[in-house]
């Protein structure tokens, strides 16, 4: 069941010189409420998964590896491969993070990263099928939350998208259902970059890319997944505050600008 | 200076009472000099403050209300009592009209009351902060042995009582039993015989059941009277 | 899956499947009050959705860790029948149910003035015992009733509605058909009075001047889903209406 939270583990004074900066147009870290965090983005750092991306955003730490293996397809699309995304909050990257099976922020966070990938069609799936209804590939997406400063959903989200289009799997040939690897190795069939951007609002203002400092004092968050077309292809709606009309359309243009940014940096990363 | 709900009004939450110099009272909230229902009930106005009048809701207690509640535990020093409410309530040995047994420094608890008793209790305090506090010092307060319990919804008790005690004093008259109506909606009926505790607990359902309707006294006594005959009252 | 050519959404009349035009919701009941035990109760049927809400509470937190000291914690559970769907579903909750749980308990909150009842927990139960797209806001009208029936004190209720794309369309309130084989859905759901947004969900994919569309579509919607909640709470208590006209008995019940 899902049950209200305890929301912020910082003092008043602490939470009010958050808010205060924020009321001024100033941040915590000296940002403006529109600015990004410096995004650092590098892939392959694990070379026994197929694909993988360590993110740095601000302090934020997160981890994505590919695995892909082979399996049997759904019922419903016999002749499409299959994607799976799974997170852990991993307990060493912050004091509220416990162990055990995944709880419903870990469970959102993998569900809002899936839905930018799948809705945006980023992967092929037509491609990735060997037999159809017997056999295809699976895409695994494992996102590993290393250090928790906030905004986990899109250092997450850019994290698989970085492990996607890095990710290399081995060449095959399919003769009367066989499967044959050859000996090269190929990307995966990519045809979309979902990228998210998540603004928060505090005290009635709207900022981009929110800290934990910031995650602890605000009312509600706005994730917003667009694609290479600046279609918007996934949102995710947090928190226990609101949002009127028209601050959603804001957040909404802002994020298609933002995002054509950052997946602009990330694309460049790969060779 | 609007009035936009009619006296005995029948409102939702968030529905629009009044706008102006206003009071919000109970079951009202104000939000840039407009005054809203935050539950479902009946406005009223009383002077220049507006209300509403639940139909429905769980049982919060308040200091001075008088309680029927279960003995669910027992403490070093006191017992943890069930009052229907969102907190459990506690009754203090030192509230209790026992004396200390001055051999043994302490009584045993359990053999004043033991889990599962029904006791009459007085709310003495409650706020935010701590969990309802108990008293049976007080007359006739204390362990309930006899009788019929109902349990009604507490939003309905002041219609159990009635204006100026009128539908209790008939219920007690008609079935010949004593009835004591705790807040929290639970209520004991004390008669000579089973048969008048039934029909008394009938009627407190039926009150339940029809506590918005008008003319129920007199429905309410027809249904005793009808009830009664043939029952003899010791 | 998704733009099938075989399957024609919108017809030469520009009407949908089910005879609909773009902007029309499907019918929609409402019934208040109609579990015995719970605190609170409602029912509703969206299209061919039936699904069932109960509240129970404020009642005491258990276990006690969960309590909060300063306000109510409010849970939720949302799941779905085995037999609502074409394939069973499995009673166990699906990562799905338990992200809908989070998501709508969370449109919920900003209603409930759970700071009334502090250590106390609110249960909201949401069945789904019929499923037609669109359960998550179905789920979250019914419950907003069987709060207020379980007379919760709310700020307002809560209605939720989702508008999408078909055959690039933008269309209100999705069937099952319409949202698989349509291009987007966002579910939304709406404080009506205070005109903002406490859910907002969105998958497929929409241009920033189609999703301004949608969103006026569903927001507009709400507000007309809200007026038949209000009808069906009143209905709920429309013999307490009759009733009033005895002023003196009815000065009884704030005694």
């Amino acid at each position: 069941m899902s049950a209200t939270q305890q929301f912020s583990p910082v003092a008043k004074l602490e939470q009010k010189t958050v808010v205060d900066l924020i009321l001024k147009g100033k941040r915590v870290d000296e940002r403006g409420p529109l600015d990004y965090r410096p995004l650092t983005i590098m892939l392959g750092t694990v070379e026994k998964a197929n694909g993988s991306a360590y993110v740095y955003l601000g302090k934020t730490k997160v981890l994505a590896g590919i695995k892909v293996e082979t399996g049997t397809p759904f019922p419903d699309t016999p002749d499409e491969g299959i994607l799976t995304v799974n997170s852990e909050f991993v307990p060493l990257a912050s004091p509220t993070f416990e162990a055990g099976p995944p709880n419903e922020n870990s469970i959102e966070l993998a569900r809002v990263v899936d839905r930018g990938i799948r809705e945006s069609k980023a992967i092929d799936l037509k491609k990735l099928c060997i037999d159809p209804g017997k056999k295809v590939f699976m895409v695994f997406v494992d996102v590993y939350v290393l250090d928790h400063d906030g905004n986990l959903i899109d250092a997450a989200a850019m994290a698989a998208l970085g492990a996607l289009v890095s990710a290399k799997m081995r060449a095959f040939e399919v003769h009367n259902g066989e499967l044959k690897y050859k000996d090269e190795k190929i990307p995966l069939p990519m045809l979309n970059y979902p990228v998210p951007t998540t603004s928060v609002k505090i005290d009635g203002t709207i900022v981009l890319d929110p800290c934990l400092e910031e995650e602890q004092v605000m009312s509600c968050r706005l994730t917003v997944t667009t694609d290479k077309d600046d279609k918007v292809c996934a949102m995710q709606k947090g928190g226990l505050g609101v949002f009127t009309p028209d601050e959603v359309k804001q957040i909404v243009s802002t994020s298609i600008s933002k995002s054509r940014d950052l997946r602009e940096k990330i694309l460049s990363k790969v060779k | 200076m609007t009035l936009h709900a009619e006296r005995k009004q029948l409102v939702a939450p968030g529905e629009l009472l009044a706008e102006g110099p206003y009071f919000a009272g109970e079951n009202t909230y104000r939000e840039g000099g407009k005054i809203f229902a935050s539950r479902i009930g009946m406005a009223d106005v009383i002077g220049n403050k507006l209300i509403v009048v639940p139909i429905k809701g769980a049982y919060i207690p308040r200091i001075d209300d008088l309680v029927l509640g279960r003995v669910t535990d027992i403490g070093m020093s006191g017992w943890q009592v069930d009052i229907c409410a969102p907190y459990p309530a506690m009754l203090p040995m030192s509230e209790t009209p026992m004396r200390r047994d001055r051999e043994s420094g302490r009584r045993d608890l359990g053999s004043i009351h033991g889990v599962g008793d029904l006791v009459l209790a007085q709310v003495i305090a409650f706020d935010r902060t701590r969990d309802p506090l108990l008293t049976t010092k007080g007359r006739g307060l204390g362990k309930i042995t006899s009788g019929r319990v109902a349990r009604i919804s507490p939003a309905k008790i002041p219609r159990i009582i009635g204006k100026q005690g009128s539908m209790i004093t008939m219920l007690k008259k008609e079935t010949g039993t004593d009835i004591i109506a705790g807040q929290n909606g639970v209520i004991l009926a004390t008669g000579k015989n089973p048969d008048q505790e039934r029909i008394a607990a009938e009627a407190i359902y039926m009150i339940e059941r029809e506590a918005h309707t008008s003319g129920l006294t007199d429905r309410v006594k027809a249904m005793i009277q009808e009830r009664m005959k043939g029952k003899t009252i010791a | 899956m998704r733009n099938d050519p075989a399957v024609k959404l919108i017809d030469s009349k520009g009407l949908r499947v089910d005879g609909r035009r773009l902007d029309e919701l499907r019918p929609i009941k409402m019934e208040v009050g109609i579990l015995d035990k719970a605190n609170g109760s409602a029912y509703i049927e969206h299209g061919k959705n039936k699904i069932l809400a109960a509240v129970y509470g404020p009642r005491e937190a258990h276990p006690k860790h969960i309590a909060l000291a300063d306000r109510a914690v409010v849970r939720c559970r949302y799941h779905m029948a085995p037999f609502s769907v074409d394939e069973r579903k499995s009673p166990a909750p699906s990562r799905r149910e338990l992200e809908l749980s989070k998501v709508i308990r969370e449109s919920l909150e900003p209603a409930i003035m759970s700071e009334y009842f502090p250590r106390a927990t609110i249960d909201i139960f949401i069945e789904v015992l019929q499923a037609d797209a669109g359960t998550r806001c179905a789920g979250i009208t019914a419950a907003s009733l069987a709060l207020a029936d379980a007379g919760i004190p709310m700020r307002e209720l809560v209605a939720a509605c989702a508008a999408g794309k078909i055959e690039g369309k933008v269309i209100l309130d999705l069937s099952d058909i319409e949202d698989k084989k349509g291009e987007a859905d966002l579910p939304v759901a709406l404080l009506p009075k205070s005109n903002v947004i406490s859910l907002i969900q969105m998958d497929g994919s929409l241009s920033d001047e189609e999703f301004r569309q949608a969103l006026d579509l569903s927001t507009d919607a709400c507000r007309k889903i809200y007026e038949m909640q209000r009808e069906a709470l009143k209905l709920k208590y429309h013999i307490v209406r009759d009733g009033t006209e005895d002023k003196e008995e009815m000065a009884e019940v704030k005694a």
